[in-house]
């Protein structure tokens, strides 16, 4: 299991020390490669719990784990196309940055420890915002120092949370541990008004990292101005994990007997991010922003199956996977369109289907699986998430959620076919960034996965989705 | 003994305020400096029998040179080479920020006397200090408008923290209690780093200019 957290790091190390800029890229590829083998071996192994517990392949690892080493391969294999059309900037930190941040990945998704999860959080944090400033401009500057200050932010109050929690634990017959199994084990001997009130620390802090509404100020930019091969992990690798970190302290919250209370607030919290993903989705001008409100909706979505538990939950844990896979799509397509045609202004893209023919169509197909059209997998887990809404007696939930995914539909819909329709002549151009096997191959890939899993979704991995739903309490 | 212990957690809370009232950059500093060597003497008079001498130790020492001297030192520099002094038209001015201030003290109180302490042969002060601290902290950081203030702010935040996981030194693992001096270092080291670009980029420190990126 320590395989899987130190490839990366090692190769980290080569790609800082590596002189030349032309083959430093390789470095991505090997370390995404070699973690994918990791844990395809986990998967078949099932190994036992390492370092005294702190480190499980649990359920929930299951689910995030496998789909965020696939999205990592994929987009190393995209960098490699990538960083060749970039020479003019200096990739060292972005390849150390990259691979270290799989590293935290991976920490967070096998943690069992809520201290270690915290520590690896916070490095999730501190290796990608020196990647949003890549392109060196003072827009992107800006954007990372939103991101670093509001995250650390979030960062310092789930630590708070986080002692809460071990305050909670403290008592007489208490387990005054932080390991998920003894807080779980202890169960009423935990403290309550201490747990609900690290529960709320815990959320608005690992919610600042997801980037759910009104704590999602700094998505939009970093989003925006960071390149789309950083865009695609971070709204399908770091806020998938931060979804498994919050339904970790869920876990807690029901082992305490506080679960109704957490619910209510993440059912609050998803519907809002819904809300306001919508709000700002109609007219947008800027489609890297327009995919950044995508991944509010979408988080928003997560809370939302988690809060109501049972069915949605386990839908909720498949729209995991199905949204990291998919939003992979989008920013590796929209980075293919910004590099085409230098904007990413919807006044100055048109015509893109003619003139990226396989990035076009792409971002058209990702936005129709994204906003959960049938036959792509993200309408079945939605519709499981909907049909676990109705069928727990929340119509008023279900139908809201129902009002604001049309409303992101149409909103969203408009800008994409803007993009992707007409003529091309006449948008500005750069030239030599067409589609090439490197950069248009990989999104294409996963798309497909993502056509796969609707169409067929194997009995092991709904298994999976089920167990990690029982996991936080079903 | 006791009556040192709260000597401190007072003078931490005092600082608070001062933090809130002051505009010149180098008294802050000076004071959230001051702060951090204050929070280095408390893990020695808190010590009980039950804590190691070795953990003390280093928690100490560890916050003195981290929240003491390494950091102030860093700020202090970063506003030396971008020749910044004071901060002007705070988003919220001065007076208002002290009132705020003021009730968040008011309230950590409240919220620390609904709270039943699960450990309750720790110190009563530790709570509602910890928490006042955060509240100034994040008061910090949403209400100025440089650069510096704002990762000052953030370190009056953690201090804050690191107050509370006081009432958990004697069983947290030390690997906690390091992550939490480890990750401010590194935070603010990130920060200082961006800043240096910001200073080059649009050759002053206000975070009023980082404003092109809106909806």
């Amino acid at each position: 299991m320590l395989f899987v957290i130190l490839a990366p790091l090692a190769l980290a190390a080569v790609a800082f020390a590596a002189p030349s800029q032309v083959r430093r890229p390789l470095a991505l590829l090997v370390g995404g490669l070699l973690h994918l083998a990791g844990v395809a071996f986990l998967w078949v192994t099932r190994p036992a719990p390492a370092l005294g517990g702190w480190l499980e392949f649990d359920p929930l690892a299951r689910v995030v784990l496998p789909m965020t080493s696939v999205l990592f391969a994929v987009c190393a294999v995209y960098a490699q196309g990538y960083l060749k059309r970039r020479p003019d900037r200096d990739n060292r930190i972005f390849v150390g940055g990259l691979l270290v941040l799989l590293s935290a990945m991976t920490v967070v998704a096998l943690s069992q420890h809520l201290g270690l999860l915290w520590v690896a959080i916070e490095l999730t944090t501190l290796s990608t915002a020196p990647l949003i400033y890549f392109d060196k401009t003072a827009r992107s500057l800006e954007a990372a120092w939103k991101y670093l200050l509001v995250c650390s932010l979030g960062i310092a109050l789930a630590l708070l949370g986080t002692f809460f929690f071990a305050l909670a634990g403290a008592g007489p017959g208490g387990p005054r541990s932080l390991l998920l199994a003894d807080l779980t084990r202890a169960g009423a001997a935990l403290s309550s008004p201490w747990i609900r009130a690290g529960f709320v620390f815990l959320l608005v802090g690992y919610g600042t990292k997801m980037g759910l509404a009104p704590l999602h100020s700094w998505k939009p930019d970093a989003y925006g101005e960071a390149p789309g091969i950083l865009g695609a992990l971070l709204a399908g690798g770091v806020t998938s994990v931060g979804f498994i970190s919050l339904a970790r302290v869920v876990r807690v919250c029901h082992a305490a007997g506080e679960s109704a209370f957490a619910r209510d607030a993440l059912v609050g919290l998803g519907l809002l991010s819904m809300a306001l993903a919508a709000v700002f989705m109609i007219g947008q001008r800027d489609f890297k922003r327009m995919l950044a409100y995508s991944s509010v909706e979408h988080m928003g979505i997560l809370t939302l199956g988690l809060g109501l538990g049972g069915a949605a939950a386990a839908g909720a844990m498949f729209h995991t996977v199905n949204n990291g896979l998919t939003k992979g799509v989008l920013f590796l397509a929209a980075g293919n369109l910004h590099r085409s045609y230098g904007s990413k202004r919807v006044d100055d893209v048109r015509g893109a289907a003619r003139r990226l023919p396989i990035s076009g169509p792409l971002f058209l197909a990702g936005f129709l699986a994204i906003t959960g059209s049938p036959p792509f997998s993200p309408f079945f887990s939605e519709f499981a998430i909907l049909n676990g809404a109705l069928g727990g007696g929340r119509y008023v939930v279900g139908a809201l959620f129902l009002v604001f995914l049309s409303i992101i539909f149409v909103g969203m819909g408009a800008t994409v076919l803007k993009i992707v329709q007409g003529d091309p002549a006449g948008a500005p151009e750069v030239k030599a960034h067409g589609d090439s096997w490197l950069t248009a191959a990989p999104p294409l890939v996963l798309m497909a996965l993502v056509l796969l899993l609707g169409l067929f979704l194997p009995q092991g991995l709904k298994s999976v989705f089920d167990a990690a739903a029982a996991r936080v309490g079903g | 003994m006791s009556a040192w212990t709260e000597m401190v957690f007072i003078l931490v809370v005092v600082l608070d305020f001062f933090l809130l009232a002051s505009s010149r950059l180098r008294a802050v500093i000076r004071a959230a400096a001051a702060q951090g060597a204050l929070l280095a003497v408390l893990p020695l008079l808190l010590a009980t029998h039950a804590t190691e001498l070795g953990h003390v130790l280093a928690l100490s020492i560890g916050a003195f040179v981290v929240k003491g001297v390494v950091i102030p030192w860093l700020l202090m520099w970063a506003i030396r080479e971008a020749a910044i002094r004071r901060e002007v038209e705070p988003i919220v001015g001065f007076i208002p920020s002290l009132i705020l201030g003021g009730v968040g003290v008011a309230l950590a109180f409240a919220f620390s006397s609904a709270m039943p302490l699960p450990i309750p042969e720790k110190h009563a002060f530790i709570v509602p200090t910890a928490l006042s601290t955060v509240w100034t902290g994040l008061l910090l950081v949403v209400s100025r408008r440089k650069a510096v203030t704002q990762v000052i702010g953030f370190l009056v935040l953690e201090n804050g923290v690191f107050v509370f996981g006081l009432l958990l030194s004697d069983f947290m693992p030390t690997m906690v209690e390091a992550g939490v001096l480890l990750d401010l270092f590194a935070a603010v080291f990130v920060m200082g780093i961006v800043m240096f670009h910001i200073n080059r980029e649009f050759s002053s420190l206000d975070t009023e200019k980082l404003s092109a990126l809106k909806d």
